[in-house]
């Protein structure tokens, strides 16, 4: 009897968060896809664009993706040299681990609207412009705490014996770096989709910092359009057509992560083949 | 202590010189072991602590060069900690105190000019658990020559065959070498790890149990292996069959409660050991 009711709790909390996450999908679909066409990706904003006319979204589909990537690639470069740093030449208990671990743990909480004004911030203070790279380097503030959290956990758990039987064979600290790296692949490719996740559908970091344009950029100092920017101004848009075309650029976001991850998903196993 | 053994180092060649140097210090157990050879590995007075935990108390013993020496003892008394103060894996984990000497090849392992890593490769560690690497069979063996510089694909093909051969499990695995090791059963994995060990060309063997989850066959074919390995090795096992020591051991230093008992010729301690521990535990009272 008891067996029966937990197992009737967890379905309808099973089916209450999959029905409602469904809904939203649906009714992206439902007023994104008929706003669809080859010109919303393939083509930047003509003139009348704003007011439902000729056009597409290249500008913030192709903004979005160099700002993730942008960030990945920076947050990464920073994060693993970091993670490994207080994983393996760190004593166990170091002060400076904890320290460090506790920090990411708060800055993991703060809401994007505060790494959006820090940018500017920073952006003022090196006199520079709304550009690509503020963005990039504001995502990056973003997610670097997403990518060190998780990637620290898989690191952590990599098993001392492993590391062991490395160090046995007379390797070095930074030799043992690859086995560890193959070991926590698995794990370093989920960080790096949730960090996308956070990272390109996030409208308030690079409001002041990457700015908007119409067209693409072409180098690091130009500024850059976004997918989520694109939905905001879209749906404050009082002409439905526009609107409409928020969820256009909101069905395309959700396209790029979904298959981002499945690609991630697929890359994961098959690293995961030779984990111990 | 350090005198004595700059003396033992001056009059190796002379046995009664060495003999009365020996008996001078208390804490020398193999006193009347006279080694044809320089002892490869010598403890003296090593004292570890785990956690505040006094492990190992008071250790002196002489690893002899070229030939197998096994290490027996109840479950807990320090076996592992022994073997891993040898090659100084100790020290990656939490809060160790080491007192006393580790000398191989008559250099303090501890020593501040030591570099650590050619301590490791000289001595090729089998851990109580096999571990494989995360990676294909083939790259497991060949990590240890890849990170000493072997970059040579045939040679390091050539490497892998050989020590897969040696070890007995190149036939179960030629046709998967790229698979990776993790697929590979317990037994396999640790012949793999002993292939692995091979593969660096190391003067010593530490095996902590290097046939636990071996069958009968398997574990006579490493066991025929260890034996014509100690032509060029000086191997200490740690094992838990008696049998086993008997079978192939040249010495065996018993250990209790992380002291070291007795230390003597295979036969002296299994035909007429002189401490009663000792032979309770060969006699089977405990174990
Ligand atoms: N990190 C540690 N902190 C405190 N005590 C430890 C630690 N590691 C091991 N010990 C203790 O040290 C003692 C010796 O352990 P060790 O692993 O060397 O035993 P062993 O002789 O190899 O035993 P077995 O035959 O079961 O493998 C044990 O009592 C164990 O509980
Ligand atoms: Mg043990």
């Amino acid at each position: 009897m008891e067996e029966k009711i937990f197992k009737a709790l967890m379905m309808a909390a099973t089916m209450i968060i999959v029905v409602s996450l469904f809904m939203i999908i649906v009714a992206v679909v439902k007023r994104g896809l008929p706003a669809m066409s080859w010109d919303m990706v393939s083509k930047i904003p003509g003139g009348g664009f704003y007011i439902g006319k000729e056009g597409g979204l290249l500008n913030a589909i192709i903004g979005s993706l160099y700002i993730v990537i942008g960030s990945i690639t920076l947050g990464l470069s920073f994060s693993l040299p970091i993670v490994l740093y207080i994983n393996l030449y760190l004593p166990e208990k170091s002060r400076l681990a904890q320290f460090t671990r506790l920090s990411f743990d708060v800055l993991f909480g703060i809401p994007s609207i505060v790494y959006g004004a820090f940018g500017f911030t920073l952006m003022v203070y090196l006199g520079l412009r709304s550009s690509l790279f503020a963005g990039i380097l504001t995502v990056t503030f973003l997610i670097v705490p997403i990518l060190i959290r998780s990637i620290d956990e898989v690191v952590r758990r990599v098993p001392k014996e492993m590391m062991d039987a490395a160090l046995s064979l007379g390797a070095t600290r930074s030799e043992i770096i690859k086995p560890i790296l193959r070991q926590v692949a698995p794990g370093i490719i989920t960080a790096i989709i949730l960090s996308v996740g956070r990272g390109i559908g996030d409208a308030a970091s690079v409001l002041f910092t990457a700015g908007y344009t119409d067209s693409i950029p072409t180098s690091l100092s130009q500024p850059v359009a976004t997918l989520p920017l694109a939905i905001f101004f879209q749906l404050s848009s009082p002409i439905v057509e526009v609107q409409d075309r928020a969820y256009a650029a909101a069905l395309i976001l959700t396209f790029i992560v979904l298959v981002l991850s499945l690609a991630g998903r697929y890359y994961s196993r098959k690293f995961s083949k030779n984990k111990i | 202590m350090i005198p004595n053994l700059l003396r033992i180092e001056k009059h190796i060649d002379s046995p009664t010189e060495k003999f009365k140097v020996m008996k001078e210090s208390q804490n020398q157990v193999a006193v009347d072991q006279i080694f044809k050879t320089k002892p490869h590995i010598s403890v003296r007075n090593l004292n570890v602590y785990l956690t505040k935990n006094h492990i190992l108390k008071n250790v002196s013993l002489d690893i002899p060069d070229k030939a197998i020496t096994c290490i027996i003892g109840p479950s807990g008394c320090g076996k592992t900690t022994l073997l891993k103060t040898f090659n100084r894996l100790l020290q990656n984990s939490v809060d160790v105190k080491i007192e006393g000497e580790v000398l191989v090849d008559g250099v303090n392992i501890h020593g501040k000019d030591v570099e650590v890593e050619n301590i490791r490769k000289k001595m090729g560690l089998l851990s109580q658990r096999p571990c494989p690497l995360p990676m294909s069979i083939f790259d497991n063996v060949a990590y240890g020559p890849r990170i000493h510089g072997t970059r040579n694909k045939r040679k390091l093909y050539e490497i892998v065959k050989n020590q897969l051969e040696a070890v007995g499990l190149w036939e179960e695995v030629k046709e998967r070498l790229k698979a990776p090791a993790i697929r590979l059963s317990i037994g396999q994995q640790q012949r793999l790890c002993l292939a692995r060990g091979l593969a660096v060309s190391p003067e010593i063997i530490l095996g902590d149990e290097a046939t636990s989850a071996l069958d009968p066959i398997a574990t006579t074919k490493i066991e025929q292996l260890f034996l014509s390995l100690k032509k060029e090795y000086s191997i200490v096992l740690v094992t838990h069959t008696l049998r086993q020591a008997r079978r192939i051991a040249d010495y065996v230093a018993f250990m209790y409660m992380g002291e070291l008992i007795e230390f003597g010729s295979a036969t002296e301690i299994f035909t007429n050991p002189k401490h009663q521990l000792t032979r309770d535990y060969i006699g089977g009272s405990f174990s």
